[in-house]
């Protein structure tokens, strides 16, 4: 037990502890899943593996404002809306370039953010997470009110973002390369920031608030850009969801939906840099495979979850570091 | 005028059906602090046991009894098994237990009753209308909803502010350490409490259930209008909620009715159309920002909590 668990550097330390391992293999894995699906024939696991990594870019954004920031956001899905629907629109009015298409996406989201953060940010606790909720249901009530994008059905798009001769996302294979390599960057740049002065600000204002308002930091300012940053990074993961799917629909914004991102983050671990990732994989996975057992696939998951909350504090990632953590 | 009034009644008999599903959550809100997701399902429970009982005993307030009967016992015992190991723990922790039994009791009615939703059927004395002001006719039906929660809602303002058991209700509220050294069995107390929110929740389910289709997943939607309520009124107040009901059921209907024509006022007729649908249904979230932006803890906040 560290006394002060806000300041301790979290993630990627030097020395090899089985988390790192973990970590390393699970990288090495996701590397070698095309090599698999291109062996065996096969695309699925491709197609869910892609989805895996495109959701844990967002629960991953999630994890820095709730599980670093102490921002309980119930209406993360949103951002993966907003994300997915600059995309779609932006196709259907015939710009299909992905120079254009992803920054569009990137700044909607995180002005999205900024409007949503300086107005919410005044609240705490349940009504924090009550006034996210009432904004991503709005978004997505204007959703079902675009009817020239397919209101309450949705708009299929018919060309993925185009980058010229840089990257064909047409094909599979590189498509679930750039995802990867966008959710390796995606946990540098959040690791980094974590540990940055200005990371040690946001967990410092998540430990004790007032405390950090007495030496002088303007804490609703930190606040509101750490939520804008997470609001940019999940509106490209909504950019990148809408290129895999082909399609969006008012349904990606479903409060459900935000309600699975904050099931990944918690049941992969909060505040571990790789507990999105671990999170979504077990969430993906364990759907995907209980389906194949049964039609009644929840009446297991449901209660796994419930499990999940009442036995277990920190997640998966703390059965992995073991004691190391407190 | 006649079709204001009729559109004013519509939203009183929206608010106090959204009562009843606040009242529970507020108080298990406010005294368990516990963020139950799953209280859209026992909503949903009563309608599907309202319909089952209906039917099976041929009689509709026998039907309705053994539903409301049924969804407190299911109240209770999850109270039991599962939500009592969820208290004093934090709010995540929460809405990842209570997601998994919304999506375990979404699939235990698929299981039981069938993927193709259910219908309750009215007594053909309920399906007349009736001339409440000259001019209007107005569902009878509606009606009795009005008049029956309005006095569900007095009795448990009675409940809860002048019998002894809502004074220690409201003292475990305020502190339940205190309550408990002082040899009240505050467990159960609170299994009656989660029981009392589940019979509210089951009520509205199954006094709804005429109206709307029995159908898998009807109490989320409802779930996230009575966390508005709960929210907009101060959680843990019931005053705040039965206040914060009335405004959101009137604010949703009057948007729905009114915000359409307000903006073919302006608007082309097609952009009109599909503004106002998506408006009217954001009325009640834009009232609920609107109340935390000036009262960050809503309207009635809770004392010295």
């Amino acid at each position: 037990m560290s006394p002060i668990p806000a300041v301790q550097k979290a993630g990627l330390p030097g020395v090899l502890t089985p988390r790192v391992a973990i970590n390393v293999a699970l990288i090495v894995i996701l590397a070698l899943v095309p090599v698999y699906t291109a062996l065996a024939g096969e695309t699925f696991a491709l197609t869910l593996f892609t989805r895996i990594i495109i959701l844990a870019i967002a629960a991953l954004s999630l994890n820095l404002i709730m599980g670093f920031g102490g921002m309980v956001s119930f209406g993360h899905a949103a951002y993966l809306g907003i994300g997915g629907y600059a995309v779609g629109i932006l196709a259907k009015e015939g710009i299909a370039s992905g120079f254009v298409q992803w920054p569009v996406a990137i700044a909607a989201a995180a002005l999205y953010a900024l409007v949503v953060g300086a107005l919410s940010l005044r609240t705490r606790g349940v009504y924090f997470i009550m006034i996210t909720l009432a904004f991503a249901q709005m978004i997505y009530y204007v959703a079902i009110g675009l009817d020239r994008y397919g209101g309450d059905d949705g708009l299929t798009i018919y060309h993925r973002s185009q980058f010229g001769a840089v990257v064909d996302l047409t094909n599979r294979t590189v498509f679930y390369y750039v995802c990867l390599g966008l959710l390796l960057v995606s946990i540098y740049l959040v690791w980094r920031i974590v540990n940055s002065r200005f990371g040690m600000v946001i967990q410092g204002a998540r430990s004790n608030e007032r405390r950090m308002r007495a030496i002088g930091f303007p804490t609703f300012r930190y606040r509101l850009v750490c939520f804008v940053i997470a609001g940019a990074m999940c509106g490209l993961a909504g950019a990148l969801l809408a290129n895999h799917t082909d399609f969006i629909s008012p349904a990606m914004m479903h409060w459900t939906r935000s309600g699975d991102l904050i099931v990944m983050v918690v049941l992969g671990g909060m505040q571990a840099m790789f507990g999105p990732l671990i999170g979504a994989l077990t969430f993906l996975v364990l759907e995907e495979g209980l389906s194949r057992v049964t039609v009644y696939s929840n009446l297991i998951l449901g209660p796994f979850l419930l499990v999940v909350a009442i036995s277990m504090h920190g997640g998966i990632d703390s059965l992995i570091a073991g004691s190391r953590r407190g | 005028m006649l079709y204001f009034f009729e559109q004013f009644l519509n939203g009183i008999q929206l608010g106090m059906l959204l009562f009843l599903l606040a009242a529970g959550l507020t108080l298990i809100f406010g005294i368990m602090d516990l963020v139950n997701l799953a209280h859209g399902s026992l909503y949903m429970l009563g309608a599907y046991f309202a319909a089952s009982f209906v039917e099976w005993t041929d009689s509709f307030l026998l039907g309705a009894i053994l539903a409301l009967a049924a969804t407190a016992l299911v109240g209770m015992v999850l109270e039991v098994v599962a939500m009592r190991r969820l208290y004093g723990r934090n709010h995540l922790d929460h809405v990842l237990g209570t997601f998994g039994l919304l999506l375990f009791f979404n699939e235990l009615v698929r299981l039981i009753w069938g993927p193709a939703g259910m219908t309750l059927s009215l007594p053909p004395e309920m399906l007349n209308a009736i001339e409440v002001v000259p001019g209007l006719f107005y569902p009878l039906y509606r009606l009795v909803i009005i008049a029956v929660t309005l006095a569900v809602a007095v009795l448990i303002y009675f409940l809860i502010m002048r019998t002894r058991l809502g004074m220690l209700i409201r003292a475990g509220a305020s502190n339940r350490e205190m309550v408990g050294a002082l040899g009240v069995n505050i467990k159960l107390l609170y299994t009656l409490v989660f029981g009392l929110g589940a019979a509210l929740a089951g009520f509205a389910g199954l006094m709804q259930a005429p109206i709307l289709t029995v159908q898998i997943g009807m109490g989320e939607n409802i779930l996230i209008a009575a966390f508005v309520v709960v929210t907009i009124g101060g959680i843990g107040s019931i005053r705040g909620a039965f206040v914060a009901s009335l405004l959101v059921g009137l604010a949703d209907t009057v948007g729905r009715a009114f915000v359409p024509d307000l903006l073919r006022a302006f608007l082309s007729e097609s952009a009109s159309s599909s503004l106002g649908r998506a408006l009217s249904s954001m009325t009640i979230y834009l009232v609920m920002a609107l109340v935390l932006i000036v009262r960050p803890e809503g309207l009635f906040p809770a004392a010295s909590k």
